[in-house]
């Protein structure tokens, strides 16, 4: 039927059906639908369609077009979302995708770990030559701790247990990386500055504690978690550097579509960098303060840490379970 | 087609136009939930506590296991409440409801999980100095209205809530008299819908001449007849049986 030559009557013969639609709409809206419900929502979409545009040709600006257009809109949304996640897409994820853009991101995670070993060199050279600036990049306590010949992680589970600290450790190493990452919004200079930073405490704790001749506790104390935990937070500013050279360099039409593309892909790679970043909390939590625990212990979980990153992030690990 | 507003080609051909919601929906919707999210983990924090503390089992010999009790799940609480309920209500949140807008992505339907994650990802950035101040800019300056988190994530937020609810009303009190003229049909329902909210002189003036038009168009009422004497529920069924057509 025509709407512009008999409104009212198409009107009344259409109003039952909009309000059978709208009535569906929540039940649609909340959770997965059945096969039979996709299809109904399917075909309502399209007879809503053209509804519409028969609204707007004969009542512009109506009401009653402008609920059809909302209800449109809602329908759009039902019928346009994504699937929810499987197991098999996961199983992607860990296998394919994630390997995939580790492998893309090789020279930007070379570029960073340089940075950050150019800092730590600086850091070092830094306290080393002039052991009063320590103040700029450590606490008063642990400044204090060090000068009485003690590391300030020294008798921490006395204070606090291993689970606690755990738990503190890497939602601290979860935000911090995340934070590396983010910040490369900036056209990569705020990543920049979080991996100098960390870089340059790290070599300026490493001097001050050489004075002291802590050093060697300090690298016993670090060397179970930090290899890891300091490559994925490298491996996190590398992702802001990709971030930031979306921006900068943009492989699409234009600036905002080249970083939703590249932020996108990089969030891949939180799906493995969280949980090996709990990984190293619960390790930095339950063994590496534990004074009893020798460095072959370390040594081997350290290693065992290294080995578990590289398996997650080359894809080994998961493939060789789906052969399982 | 406003500056503030997305429009969605559909595969049928038909547009879909969205209003883009600015920084103060955004702040509204923000607050209400910064104060859910506040409360449920006071509440847990409190609730939990409480609870240790009578348990002297637990409560006297392992603060660590009351630490873990009640701190963990208050502080996940706060921090992840965001994510997890827009994931769970497809861009959502009860402030989100409250304040009447979503999140959608730029095809107009709701943000996949990845798109969710980015988003609050981007909070880090956009909260800073103090109070998101950089979301706030962004927000202020951004073309879409977006912050960092969307602009990263392809997401928007976009107005639904009451505009949408009070839409499908008027649609779900369609009853039209086939000999209406469409414009009249649709003022008639409007003006029912919004009865309650005008001014009771304004409703009952609107109302006397919307009959009196409709008792021309349709030749069932000869004159004005609706006088002072007609009460308020009583013009507001009239008014309601010209519409459908029912006798008065």
């Amino acid at each position: 039927m025509n709407p512009k030559s008999r409104p009212p009557s198409w009107l009344a013969q259409r109003a039952a059906v909009w309000s059978r639609l709208r009535d569906s709409l929540p039940t649609w809206r909340r959770g997965r639908l059945s096969r039979q419900d996709a299809l109904k929502a399917l075909d309502a979409y399209r007879v809503l369609a053209r509804d519409v545009a028969s609204a707007r040709k004969a009542l512009p600006g109506n009401p009653i077009t402008i609920a059809l257009e909302t209800m449109y809109a809602s329908l759009h949304a039902i019928v346009n979302r994504e699937p929810r996640h499987t197991l098999a897409s996961l199983r992607h994820l860990y296998a394919v995708e994630i390997p995939a853009t580790v492998q893309e991101l090789k020279p930007k995670i070379v570029g960073v770990w340089l940075l950050f070993a150019l800092s730590t060199a600086a850091g070092w050279w830094l306290i080393h030559t002039w052991p009063t600036l320590v103040d700029l990049v450590a606490s008063r306590d642990m400044i204090e701790h060090v000068q009485r010949g003690e590391l300030w992680t020294d008798g921490i589970l006395n204070v606090t247990p291993s689970s606690v600290l755990s738990i503190r450790i890497f939602t601290n190493n979860i935000v911090v990386t995340i934070f590396a990452c983010v910040a490369g919004i900036f056209y990569g200079l705020g990543t920049f500055y979080v991996i100098a930073n960390n870089g340059l405490m790290l070599g300026a704790v490493f001097a001050y504690t050489r004075d002291y001749g802590l050093d060697g506790d300090l690298l016993k104390f670090i060397f179970a978690h930090g290899t890891v935990e300091l490559s994925l937070v490298c491996l996190g500013g590398a992702a802001g550097v990709a971030l930031g050279e979306s921006l900068i360099r943009p492989k699409l039409a234009s600036r905002r579509e080249s970083l939703e593309h590249s932020a996108a892909k990089i969030a891949h790679l939180f799906a493995a960098l969280i949980p090996l970043l709990v990984v190293c909390g619960l390790i930095e939590g339950f063994v590496s303060p534990d004074s009893a625990i020798g460095w072959p212990v370390r040594l081997v979980i350290g290693l065992a840490n290294l080995a578990l990153m590289l398996a997650v992030l080359s894809g080994r690990f998961f493939k060789s379970g789906a052969a399982a | 087609m406003s500056t503030h507003s997305l429009i969605v080609t559909s595969a049928t051909g038909v547009d879909v136009e969205l209003a883009i919601a600015g920084p103060g929906s955004r702040a509204y919707a923000f607050i209400i939930d910064w104060h859910i999210r506040l409360l449920l983990a006071v509440i847990w924090f409190g609730a939990a506590s409480l609870f240790m503390s009578k348990v002297s089992h637990f409560g006297a010999k392992s603060p660590a296991v009351l630490i873990m009790i009640a701190t963990l799940p208050a502080t996940a609480l706060y921090f992840l409440y965001h994510p997890i309920v827009e994931l769970l209500m497809r861009g959502q949140t009860p402030g989100k409801r409250m304040a009447g807008v979503r999140i959608v992505d730029r095809q107009g339907g709701a943000p996949s999980t990845v798109a969710v994650l980015i988003r609050n990802a981007f909070r880090l950035i956009d909260c800073l100095p103090v109070l998101y101040g950089v979301g706030l800019i962004t927000t202020i300056f951004d073309t879409h209205r977006a912050r960092f988190g969307d602009l990263a994530a392809g997401t928007l937020l976009v107005h639904d809530g009451d505009s949408e609810a009070h839409a499908l009303a008027q649609l779900g009190s369609l009853s039209l008299n086939p000999a209406l003229d469409p414009g009249t049909a649709a003022l008639g329902n409007d003006l029912l819908l919004r009865w309650k909210e005008l001014e009771p002189d304004a409703r009952r003036r609107l109302a006397r001449e919307l009959l009196t038009r409709i008792g021309g168009a349709v030749g069932q009422v000869s004159a004005p007849p609706y006088t002072d004497s007609v009460d308020d529920p009583q013009l507001q069924q009239q008014l309601r049986n010209a519409l459908s057509g029912r006798a008065p």
